[in-house]
């Protein structure tokens, strides 16, 4: 009863947060949106029993993502409205289903054909977190150490790619420094 | 109706996921197809960890984990090169980006 009340609920939520964020054409909007709308799909893990994949929804989307998004913000003229593609709506709403459609079928494929059993079934008496530590680092370690691997990598590049004359500050340099760095500038892009 | 069944998870999945490629088809603004990829993860998340639920099986959840990591690693090189071609042309649309050449 109440599983149901909570699911319709935040379907219904995630459901308008995610709409916004698509349609919206405010920057902001659309990130706030899409924060709330990672928060809600939180709840759907804790329904559904997967309590560390729920705090780990929290702690990594809404928290360091959506941080991220925001710092990134901070370097575009978010202020503008956003300029969109004019398209045939009816013609991408019906692709857009159609897609979606076809990506649960083959999901779903495998689970109606046939019986399948648990590949690493739940050990009783255990909490979820206890379980996941037990699965991660036996059967999954090789993946758990490339991700981690990964995530290096992703960090040095961003690192890398965002911190380009990082140095550079321009309340500290003066007018002439200035106009001469622009036109520098605007000397690479012609190039 | 009252009693929520895996059809209903795979349902709003397929709900959020047409919502995100709605959101990439018409979307011009990078930063907006960026927080629809984000709503395409998402929703296979969410069928993920219910697959798991109804099945007794922990695979999906661990999928569901590195799609998360997969996803923070995506936004953190995304966002650098979206800086920097910002930092280059002022603009981050789509339509711009139409040549390879850098």
């Amino acid at each position: 009863m109440f599983e149901a009340i909570a699911f319709y609920l935040f379907a219904f939520l995630t459901i308008v947060m995610f709409y916004i964020t698509v349609t919206t054409s405010q920057a902001l909007y659309a990130l706030s949106a899409l924060a709330a709308g990672m928060i809600f799909i939180s709840a759907f893990f804790f329904i559904l029993g997967a309590d560390f994949l729920g705090a780990v929804q929290i702690v990594v989307y809404s928290g360091a993502v959506m941080a991220l998004y925001a710092f990134g913000m901070m370097f575009f003229d978010t202020t503008r409205d956003v300029k969109e593609k004019k398209g045939n709506k009816y013609l991408i709403t019906g692709l857009a289903t159609l897609a979606a459609i076809l990506v649960v079928v083959i999901v779903s494929a495998p689970l109606i054909g046939e019986n399948i059993s648990a590949y690493y079934p739940m050990t009783e008496g255990a909490g979820n977190t206890q379980e996941i530590g037990m699965v991660l680092f036996t059967k999954y370690l090789v993946p758990f150490e490339l991700a981690a691997v990964m995530l290096l990598v992703a960090m040095i590049s961003g690192i890398v790619l965002a911190g380009k004359k990082m140095d550079l500050s321009l309340t500290l340099m003066s007018d002439r420094e200035i106009i001469e760095m622009r036109e520098e500038k605007n000397k690479k892009v012609l190039l | 109706m009252m009693e929520i069944g895996l059809n209903h998870y795979l349902i709003l999945s397929t709900i959020l996921f047409s919502i995100g490629l709605i959101g990439v088809m018409r979307r011009k603004n990078l930063l907006m197809l960026f927080f629809a990829t984000e709503i395409l993860l998402n929703s296979v998340n969410i069928s993920f960890a219910a697959i798991s639920h109804y099945y007794g099986d922990l695979t999906g959840q661990m999928f569901a984990f590195f799609v998360i990591a997969i996803a923070a690693s995506e936004v953190a090189v995304g966002l650098g090169l979206l800086i920097v071609w910002h930092k280059r042309h002022n603009e981050i649309d789509l339509d711009l980006m139409s040549t390879m050449k850098g």
